[in-house]
């Protein structure tokens, strides 16, 4: 199902715990890594490395705001949007992403290239405004700021 | 005064998360101490240190332990919650980026304490990067023999997993989080039984925040009363405040408890941005009450004093608000994150939540009436104290607490009717 590093990080995983079940977040993190988000065929594998049924599975990954069965774009650009953020200026950050990329919190880029979010505290809030970038923290940001960094990914 | 530097001390030197940092500068010394001492002598010395939970609850850290029943045959755990989520608050993060082994020697004392051989630290799954940071310092630890079989020659055995989470501010409640390490929906769960008696897997589980465990090795090194004069009477020793909103220097920032909030907000934070007054802060993260610029005035950092004022001094999440911020734009703000982030489980907060966010965008819009205003403080009244689990309450207090200290910036946005008719 998986690329043999992947598959050798969930056996990892499944030995590591006391009960193999507790191994389900980390493996649905590293299957919407390798394939950029939660598929159906994702879910029954999961389901039956772990002796769940696949709905187990599949209500776990609805649960969590971090797992997307839609497509989130190659960057998934993530603008904090909650309190310190917003005293600092969060509504002008995104504000400025949906006119730069034409698209609003939710949507993807027609390129495929950029999904724009609108998400919960990421505290970082003494570093606001914040965004993540997949994984990767961007703080104390300014509109100029923004433009760099969208200019200087991959 | 000013900050007083015991968890962060080694923040600032090079290298700061290698184990040989680390112990040049006192590191391991307080668990070499701690596996010569009985498991009662450490309890006793960290309920001296008067230590309550800095996740938010506050509850007394000592008190927690001591309900771990070490007698039962079940295998016991110890699960350090790193979920940090709530919003105002970012100290833990730092706590684990800058100075990975004092939290890993805290939680070897804390589970030796309890008699657990794994533990876990549930990390909220957006600080990805410090997973390797943690995953680094555990194998360091275990190459210099302070985890893994037979520790430092004293048979004790301990491993720690990391184990990421993702994306739930619920998880942060110690029931949900271990529903969520179960691998299952983070729903909270009934209390009693608590976490200590039917914890992980149905066994003995002790659950104590980032900078609970990372307090641990000064109070065994040093002793409960070095710790406890550190802060006040009631609320011993120092902790981490994250500064954030309108101020000059926002940060984390460790002073004694006790310590002035005015103080923490002019010196340490250099006073509000741009010259202006304060309006309103929020001391302890976004889930208690708001407070205005003359409670703040009088507030202390430590529970008492912050419970005078009539707040809360829970995670430390201080966040300031000058003269020009609208309190119902602010409160509309947090309402949203709690509907968001409300599990589903109970009608209450789930429901009441939801109809909150739409009576606030119904004001926004400029078609609200003063019932509006009325059918949102009903509507706290029907979900305090009756929702599944305390995320009810907290998305109740920031309300109502709001439209008490700050009545005008909601009554301006709507227009006066004739009273609602009450069931009789």
């Amino acid at each position: 199902m998986f690329s043999p590093q992947t598959e050798a990080k969930i056996d990892a995983l499944i030995a590591k715990y006391p009960y193999k079940r507790s191994a389900i977040l980390p493996i649905i993190h590293l299957a919407q890594l390798e394939q950029g988000k939660v598929t159906e065929e994702a879910i029954h594998y999961i389901a039956d490395r772990l002796d769940l049924e696949p709905v187990e599975v599949y209500e776990v990954v609805t649960f969590y705001s971090m797992y997307f069965m839609e497509e989130i774009g190659k960057y998934h650009l993530q603008v904090c949007r909650t309190l310190s953020c917003m005293l600092c200026g969060a509504e002008e950050i995104t504000a400025h992403l949906e006119k730069k990329l034409g698209i609003k919190p939710g949507q993807v880029t027609p390129d495929g290239r950029f999904r724009l979010s609108e998400v919960e505290c990421l505290g970082s809030c003494a570093t606001a405004p914040v965004m993540q970038v997949n994984f990767d923290y961007y703080e104390n940001l300014t509109p100029e700021k923004v433009d760099e960094i969208l200019k200087n990914l991959p | 005064m000013a900050e007083t530097k015991i968890l962060t001390a080694r923040f600032d030197l090079p290298n700061s998360t290698s184990i040989d940092t680390y112990l040049k500068t006192g590191g391991y010394q307080a668990l070499e101490k701690a596996l010569k001492m009985t498991q009662e002598e450490i309890i006793e010395e960290v309920k001296k240190s008067a230590l309550r939970g800095r996740g938010g609850a506050g509850f007394p850290t000592g008190l927690k332990w001591s309900f771990v029943p070490r007698s039962s045959p079940k295998p016991k755990y110890l699960v350090c919650n790193a979920d940090e989520s709530e919003p105002g608050t970012c100290k833990d993060r730092y706590l684990m980026e800058k100075d990975p082994h004092q939290l890993i020697e805290g939680m070897i004392i804390s589970a030796y304490a309890i008699g657990a051989n794994l533990s876990f630290i549930y990390i909220r799954g957006e600080y990805w990067y410090l997973i390797a940071v943690l995953e680094k310092a555990i194998e360091e630890a275990r190459a210099r023999g302070y985890l893994g079989k037979n520790i430092l020659g004293s048979k004790f055995e301990l491993d720690i997993i990391v184990h990421p989470g993702a994306g739930a501010y619920i998880c942060g409640e110690e029931t949900a989080l271990l529903e969520s390490l179960e691998g299952k929906r983070g729903h909270p769960r009934i209390k009693p039984p608590f976490p200590a008696v039917v914890g992980l897997y149905g066994c003995p589980t002790l659950v104590n925040n980032v900078e609970t465990l990372s307090a641990v090795p000064h109070i065994i090194l040093k002793g409960g009363d070095w710790y406890r004069q550190l802060g006040t009477e009631k609320s011993g020793g120092t902790k981490m405040f994250s500064l954030s909103g309108h101020v000059n220097r926002p940060g984390n920032y460790e002073v004694r408890m006790g310590y002035p909030l005015m103080q923490l907000i002019n010196e340490e934070g250099g006073g509000i941005r741009d010259g202006k007054k304060l309006k309103a802060v929020i001391p302890g993260g976004s889930s208690v009450p708001i407070i205005n610029a003359e409670e703040a005035a009088r507030c202390n950092l430590d529970y008492e004093s912050c419970q005078s004022v009539g707040t809360m001094l829970a995670s430390g999440g201080v966040i300031v608000m000058d003269e020009t911020t609208d309190i119902f734009e602010t409160t509309f703000n947090l309402i949203k994150f709690y509907k968001h982030e409300s599990c589903g489980w109970c009608t209450p907060c789930r429901e009441g939540t939801d109809w909150l966010v739409k009576l606030f965008k119904k004001i926004k819009s400029g078609s609200g009436t003063q019932a509006d205003l009325e059918l949102i403080e009903r509507l706290c009244v029907n979900i305090e104290g009756r929702s599944h689990c305390p995320l009810g309450e907290a998305a109740v207090l920031p309300i109502t607490s709001a439209m008490k200290r700050f009545p005008e910036d909601f009554t301006k946005r709507v227009r006066k009717t004739l009273p609602v008719l009450q069931p009789a």
